[in-house]
């Protein structure tokens, strides 16, 4: 798996790829909206009895080891609170860069996700680490703003040093069936982005049916989207397996059709190693290709909490004792 | 033919209490409980009494997962006032009291005793539970002290809970010595996960089902029934436990006290045994009112330096 910076895409470029892809002459919301209504529906029931199948699977042992340390190099640590200081970044990506000092075979997390105004700080601290910083843009969470400020938010980040950007759909223009702006948004961000991936978030919790979710992911990568992420964190549900599942699936059937591999990130109510672990077990037995998925560079968690349940969890299976939060680092600055 | 002779029995599963909800064991497993002979003296009496039911028997997680529960419990409890603590320790005596008809048969059916003992044992269990509910706020005063020190200031040394205690409750006294081994974990504001009494279980969880209505929150009180011996050492090797109450590891066969001891000095856990230790310890008589020696196992003294007004 390498690390091939993605070729400069201008948004033109893009439109015309997706005029090919689709094998019309112009692209309008009309040939998007025929397209994407054109996908087969989801079985709701079925995805939500896969889904439960898939979480039934026993994972033990060496395997649950392996499972607990691909789960932490899958991390995208995340500090998104209005409340965030330099000084809560700085511990956050020290956790990142040492996430288990008592056990430096601990894998460190793939990158450190924070708001646009933190980059810098966040890049200052992990330098040449090979972590990643991934920022949010694009007036996160609700998108709400005109094209010139995100776009400018967009290059404010890059231009301070982002590896990746998140960027939230307009969920309100996807709903209305408005896709082409939708489209365009994606496509200008993504020029903007020039080497740095874009994660597209397409916050199924507000994205009401799989069916959208399902649109969404295809419009996503479209668009250009390296990764395709469930959603912000501020909206409950937030990353659920069943949707998870239907993104497996878009970016699987976006390969066969097309030969790129595009990523998967679930954000957002992750909190448990158990829970992590199911997702792994999807990304395995949906997305397939020989576990094509199973690595950082095209599988992700946003999470703040679940890096402490992983490492709970591997010092219970490196000591043999369950173990506390007195004895993994804490990476909230104290108050006093 | 009599109407109750027609009804299908309404046998009750018996089930963990784990964070104020009554879950089955994780590990699907239950296992059969019988009532002791009339006037048996020991659980491991050779004759079986009749079937009382099927007991959940509970795993290493869901020990695991009591000590979770327990732990996002703790600040609250220990948090709250003495006053309050207080209060909800009273009520679960009035909860008892309302309840007593049912624990008096359960007692009886699971020790072996006559309906007056019983009648007499439940009694000293609710009264038990008035008993700490007293000391809530004043063990302090007792137990704390303003220390003489040369210089302008004051040096309080007060108590504190420790936090998350593990309790080996008695095999054989199952509602009184329960009772008499919990109060004291959480009248200070520890929470507590408490191993039942392997054999005599049943009363545990009516007592359960008693701290779940009234007023004490979820995950202060968190009990575990199954096979002591296989559960308590995983609690005892727990880093997140903070101390660890061996009172019903008495009478337990294949309980290797040492190896509890040890896995417990891997974090420092406070250790309170029971007289005579290993093979020789003994399950004390609950009976007469107790001191404070259980309630001052599981404090810590804290002490505080605070500067003279002039």
């Amino acid at each position: 798996m390498t690390t091939t910076p993605a070729p400069l895409v201008t948004a033109a470029g893009q439109a015309t790829r997706a005029t090919e892809h689709l094998g019309v002459t112009r692209l309008t919301n009309q040939a998007l909206s025929s397209w994407l209504h054109g996908l087969p529906g989801v079985d709701q029931v079925g995805c939500d009895a896969r889904a439960a199948t898939l979480g039934t699977r026993s994972i033990k042992t060496t395997a649950k080891a392996w499972a607990i340390d691909l789960a932490i190099s899958m991390i995208d640590l995340t500090t998104l609170e209005g409340a965030d200081t330099p000084g809560k970044v700085r511990g956050l990506c020290t956790k990142a860069l040492s996430p288990l000092p008592s056990d430096p075979t601990t894998p460190r997390p793939a990158a450190v996700c924070v708001y646009g105004d933190m980059v810098a700080t966040a890049r200052e601290v992990l330098g040449d680490s090979g972590i990643k910083v991934a920022a949010v843009a694009t007036a996160f969470p609700s998108g709400r703003a005109s094209m010139a400020v995100k776009l400018a938010d967009t290059r404010d980040a890059v231009e301070a040093g982002a590896d990746e950007i998140d960027m939230v759909i307009d969920r309100g223009a996807f709903l209305s069936g408005d896709y082409l702006t939708v489209f365009e948004q994606v496509a200008a961000v993504k020029e903007v982005c020039g080497t740095a991936r874009l994660k597209v978030i397409m916050e199924t919790g507000e994205l009401v049916t799989y069916d959208n979710v399902r649109r969404a992911s295809w419009l996503s990568m479209l668009a250009g989207a390296d990764f395709i992420k469930t959603s912000t964190g501020k909206v409950s549900p937030a990353a659920t397996l069943p949707v998870t599942l239907i993104m497996l699936e878009a970016v699987r059937d976006w390969r066969e059709q097309t030969g790129q591999m595009v990523g998967v990130k679930p954000a957002g109510g992750i909190r448990t190693s158990k829970e992590a672990i199911k997702f792994l077990v999807a990304v395995n037995e949906v997305a397939g290709h020989g576990g094509a998925w199973l690595s950082p560079e095209y599988f992700r968690f946003g999470a703040s909490s679940l890096l402490n349940d992983l490492l709970l969890q591997r010092q219970r299976m490196s000591t043999g004792a369950y173990s506390g939060a007195d004895y993994i680092p804490d990476d909230s600055p104290s108050l006093y | 033919m009599s109407v109750s002779a027609d009804r299908v029995d309404v046998r009750k599963t018996y089930k963990l209490y784990v964070g104020g909800k009554f879950p089955r064991s994780e590990s699907g497993r239950s296992y059969e409980v019988y009532a002791a002979p009339r006037g048996a003296r020991s659980a491991a009496a050779g004759t079986r009494g009749a079937f009382l039911g099927n007991v959940a028997k509970g795993s290493r997680k869901d020990a695991r997962d009591a000590v979770v529960a327990a732990r996002k419990a703790q600040p609250g409890w220990g948090g709250a006032t003495a006053y309050n603590r207080g209060q909800v320790l009273y009520r679960v005596a009035e909860v008892m009291e309302g309840r007593r008809a049912q624990f008096v048969n359960e007692v009886q059916a699971a020790e072996g005793l006559t309906a007056a003992r019983a009648e007499a044992v439940v009694s000293a269990a609710i009264d038990r539970w008035v008993w700490y509910a007293g000391w809530s706020d004043k063990y302090t005063q007792v137990d704390g002290s303003l220390n003489p020190v040369a210089g302008p200031y004051f040096n309080i040394s007060a108590a504190e809970p420790t936090g998350v205690v593990a309790v080996l409750a008695p095999q054989r006294s199952s509602l009184l010595g329960l009772v008499s081994v919990v109060a004291p974990v959480v009248v200070s504001g520890n929470t507590a996960v408490v191993l039942a009494s392997q054999d005599r279980p049943i009363p545990s969880v009516s007592l359960a089902e008693s701290l779940a209505t009234s007023d004490v929150p979820g995950g202060v009180v968190n009990i575990i029934t199954g096979h002591t011996a296989e559960v308590a050492p995983w609690l005892a090797s727990h880093r997140d436990v903070n101390a660890l109450d061996l009172t019903g590891a008495a009478d337990v066969e294949g309980m290797a006290w040492g190896d509890l001891e040890r896995a417990a000095a891997e974090n420092l856990k406070r250790v309170l045994r029971p007289a005579g230790g290993g093979s020789g310890a003994q399950e004390p008589d609950f009976l007469p009112t107790p001191d404070l020696t259980r309630l001052r196992a599981f404090t810590e003294t804290k002490t505080v330096w605070h500067p003279k007004g002039t």
